[in-house]
């Protein structure tokens, strides 16, 4: 931790102090965030993960949203709105929804499960991790489930007149999730998992 | 802090864009992390010009056209970006109507600005105060993916309202033109190399 680091913003060459409980280090030169120190990191984002992947299950299988309109009932699922733009000749769009709300969430997750567990249990880490890592580090901007939560809240606001919505077990554990993701992300760090995962002798 | 500053390329390293670690110059790829190694992001300025031009030509439709189309009982309407705005405004939900232009109208506006901006001012090796355009940089990288949400919002709603004759949403045109423009300018903030603000600075 000691051997010095170029700030990923400015490229200025700095040391990073040992850092007290939960302090984050800054250049010196353009304030961007260095490192920032995560008590317990491995088992706090594995403990997040875990939640979130059981929350995922959920959102993704139970009704997430109904509208109740006169006698009439409408109830959908998380993927409900996607499958209707596809089928209304948007599929790019529904591509899009689909990455960042479902794949992207997912991947990151599953990724994070394979390259920390054997960190936390001590094992070899598996083949590809380096490249398990790349990838989620990569994908992790893209996953937008916070900000599908945001939409929720404006399309009921935007529906709350003529309609009454009933959110399903689905929307709860979609709080969750983008809890559970949210949580996850601020507990990683990535530093010292690429620490831990060179190969380099 | 006016000490000389040593910059990682001024001593011949490079350092890693996804692991952070700091190697010699000459190395390809990370030999942590096997990514391939740059000093500065390939042809950022033009690279992010092009970005910035094509979510700028995106921006048009994407206000000007109807975002969803909402027939009910044999009546249509066609709703952009700015009408749900206003809609929101005479229903009284004044902290809705901000939400979505702050984040629909404003956002991308502005990030497209503050990149131009920041791509001029590096073009003509400007020095004028380097750590407030270094925090506008990452503002603009930390804001933009908001503006997905009228994406969802249209999703959301053309899931939810399928009552045939009597509500019916549809999504309009604009709707890819909007994801096009969020996409694109979350694209051209990543294709900007910050590091170039700096290197004005050095002899």
């Amino acid at each position: 931790m000691n051997s010095p680091i170029a700030c990923h913003d400015c490229d200025l060459l700095q040391n990073i102090p040992v850092l007290p409980e939960k302090a984050v280090a800054r250049c010196v030169r353009c304030g961007a965030v260095l490192y920032r120190h995560k008590p317990d990191s491995i088992n706090r984002t594995l403990a997040w993960t875990f939640t979130g992947l059981v929350f995922y299950i959920l959102a993704n299988s139970y009704p997430f949203l109904a509208m109740k309109s006169g006698g009439f009932v409408q109830e959908t699922k998380l993927v409900t709105g996607i499958i209707q733009l596809y089928k209304q000749g948007i599929p790019e769009v529904a591509a899009l929804v689909m990455l960042t709300c479902v794949i992207f969430p997912l991947v990151d997750m599953v990724g994070t499960l394979y390259v920390l567990l054997p960190l936390r249990l001590k094992r070899r880490s598996p083949k590809g991790a380096i490249r398990v890592f790349r990838l989620i580090e990569m994908v992790r901007p893209w996953g937008m489930v916070e900000i599908f939560m945001l939409g929720i809240l404006v399309s009921w606001a935007k529906l709350a007149k003529m309609a009454t919505i009933i959110p399903g077990l689905a929307f709860y554990s979609f709080v969750v999730l983008m809890l559970a993701i949210a949580a996850a992300a601020s507990s990683l760090n990535s530093h010292l998992i690429w620490e831990k995962l060179d190969r380099r002798t | 802090m006016n000490s000389p500053l040593l910059t990682a390329r001024k001593a011949n390293l490079t350092s890693c864009h996804t692991c952070h670690l700091l190697t010699d110059a000459s190395a390809t790829h990370c030999p942590r992390c096997d990514s391939p190694l740059r000093q500065r992001k390939v042809n950022s300025i033009a690279r992010t010009w092009a970005l910035l031009i094509a979510a700028l030509i995106c921006y048009i439709p994407a206000n000007v056209l109807p975002m969803t189309i909402t027939s009910a009982l044999g009546g249509r309407q066609a709703d952009t970006i700015l009408s749900g705005v206003i809609y929101f405004i005479h229903s009284g939900s004044w902290e809705i109507a901000l939400v979505i232009f702050v984040a629909s109208i404003f956002v991308p506006l502005i990030k497209m600005m503050i990149l131009a901006f920041l791509l001029i001012s590096v073009h003509f090796r400007i020095r004028w105060k380097p750590r407030d355009r270094a925090r506008l940089y990452r503002l603009t990288e930390a804001v933009g993916r908001w503006s997905m949400v009228d994406v969802y919002v249209v999703t959301i709603l053309v899931g939810l309202v399928r009552l045939g004759v009597l509500a019916n949403v549809d999504a309009g045109p604009a709707a890819v033109y909007f994801a096009a423009v969020v996409v694109i300018t979350m694209f051209a903030a990543e294709s900007f190399d910050p590091r170039l603000i700096w290197d004005v600075l050095e002899k």
